[in-house]
């Protein structure tokens, strides 16, 4: 029988806590003279964070994005403006379907292309006269036509809604999703567990989930990123509409804004009485998608015709 | 004393604000009318007081500006009909029943169009000609909320004349390709992709 040096046997519990202790010392890699898989472990959630443990889990990220990707990413961590709430406005009477929001919202937001190929922005095509306020699954979103709009249809573009009493953000088991001052519901990608429990609990289907590692083409990047936006993703967490974050707190149009060819977007500040959002609420008979549910949103259609 | 005070503070509290309204009328008055020839990146909203916005160069068909390198030396003919020598490529289908060229482009200097009150402005304000008849487009898009805006939700934007988006002779959208609609869920992910690379 095996002894330790006083003499005594070497009891089951003894060898137990050894081998315990020796498989776990196996697990930290002391060896690996990289210090950034100890700084990942130990990334805290980005509202826990110090402005220094930004700077510096930003200068990781920032590192590893140059090692996978090739290309110099700055990643930005812009607060919310004070005295700002977002707000969104859609034309239905304009939209004509041609889905232009939806791939620069893409390529704004470094989306995986393929495998998944994720998409933030849906539009439903819905039959006039037809039911559709308290039936929105009826919309047909796989539509394709040779040229839009088609005769007797209408179109109407979906994403996250930003509400103001948020389902995913009540449900979040770890507080990896939540709602900046600004009324933008932001995702932690390290603090997200993947456990979706956010996209089930959203009425609108408006998260989405990285199956796998994002496939994104190196020369269609856009490296200029915000953490809680559209720096590329990992494997395994949620990502959704940030009313791109990293344009908006610098004082520009989402993507989706400036590149729809019939102007059916309005975007601004609702606190704003000047704001074109506020002129829209005013004067436009506004209305909001499954209000019944009170999530209150953010994204507020009409029809101007 | 207090009811003195008061009074003094309302005197000039009324002093001010008719002076101020003074100046606000004085400077509309003063307000330059641009021409097309001149600063044609620039934009001011005439008689209505409201700022400046940036709005690009009218887009012109290529040669076709200024008019009056071919109109200055030609006979006007205000009869209305068909041209036949020139200017047959464009396909006017805009009210064409009610109106023709000269009703909106000026006879006598071809590069300034006309109001019906028969006020000239330059092709880079053309917004007031199309807001004679389409008044609630006119006020939309003044606020913004008509049409494509670029820029910033906060500051300096774009504007676009109405001839940017719509060809004031034939305004009727044309039809466009839309892109390629999502992958279904069943065709979406790595396992279907490599089941399909194996086939």
């Amino acid at each position: 029988m095996p002894s330790n040096n006083d003499g005594k046997k070497l009891t089951r519990r003894g060898f137990l806590k050894g081998a315990a202790l020796g498989i776990s010392s196996i697990a930290i890699p002391i060896g690996s003279a990289d210090a950034s898989v100890w700084d990942a472990f130990f990334q805290k959630h980005f509202t826990e964070m110090s402005k220094d443990e930004i700077q510096s889990t930003i200068a990781r990220l920032e590192k590893e994005y140059k090692t996978d990707y090739g290309v110099d990413i700055k990643v930005g961590a812009e607060k919310a403006i004070p005295n700002v709430l977002f707000g969104y406005g859609l034309d239905l009477s304009r939209c004509i379907g041609c889905r232009r929001c939806v791939y620069a919202c893409v390529n704004e937001n470094n989306q995986s292309r393929h495998d998944p190929q994720i998409q933030w922005i849906s539009v439903l095509r819905f039959k006039k006269g037809e039911k559709w306020v308290s039936d929105l699954e009826q919309s047909e979103m796989y539509y394709h036509p040779e040229k839009v709009p088609e005769d007797g249809f209408f179109y109407m573009p979906v994403a996250c809604q930003q509400c103001e009493r948020p389902p995913c953000v009540e449900v979040c088991p770890t507080k990896a999703t939540w709602k900046e001052p600004d009324g933008i519901v932001v995702v932690d990608y390290d603090w997200c567990i993947g456990c979706r429990y956010c996209m089930a609990a959203c009425p609108y289907g408006a998260r989405h989930f990285n199956w796998a590692k994002p496939n994104i083409p190196k020369q269609e990047i856009n490296p200029v990123t915000h953490y809680l936006g559209n720096r590329p993703r990992i494997k395994g967490c949620v990502e959704k509409c940030t009313f791109c974050i990293q344009r908006t707190r610098n004082g520009k149009y989402p993507a989706c804004v400036e590149i729809c060819p019939v102007g059916a977007r309005k975007f601004g500040n609702l606190l704003d009485k000047d704001s074109e959002i506020r002129y829209c609420i005013d004067k436009k008979r506004v209305f909001r998608l499954k209000e019944d549910l009170n999530t209150s949103p953010k994204f507020y259609y009409f029809f101007s015709l | 004393m207090k009811k003195l005070k008061s009074n003094f503070s309302l005197l000039t509290f009324h002093l001010s604000l008719l002076i101020s309204i003074l100046c606000l009328i004085g400077f509309e008055v003063i307000t330059p009318i641009n021409t097309a020839a001149e600063d044609a990146s620039k934009i001011t909203f005439i008689q209505e007081g409201i700022p400046k916005f940036f709005v690009p160069p009218p887009p012109f068909t290529e040669g076709i500006f200024p008019c009056s390198n071919c109109h200055s030396g030609m006979e006007t003919n205000p009869k209305r009909r068909e041209l036949k020598d020139e200017h047959t490529n464009i396909v006017f289908k805009h009210a064409e029943k009610q109106r023709w060229c000269l009703d909106c482009h000026n006879a006598s200097d071809r590069d300034v169009l006309h109001l019906t009150d028969g006020r000239l402005i330059p092709f880079t304000e053309s917004y007031a000609l199309c807001g004679q008849c389409h008044g609630e487009i006119y006020r939309d898009w003044k606020v913004g909320i008509h049409g494509k805006r670029t820029g910033s939700w906060n500051g300096e934007k774009t504007y676009r004349l109405c001839a940017h988006c719509h060809n004031p002779h034939d305004p009727k959208f044309k039809q466009l390709k839309p892109e390629p609609p999502p992958l279904k869920p069943s065709e979406n992910g790595i396992i279907q992709t490599q089941a399909k690379e194996r086939n």
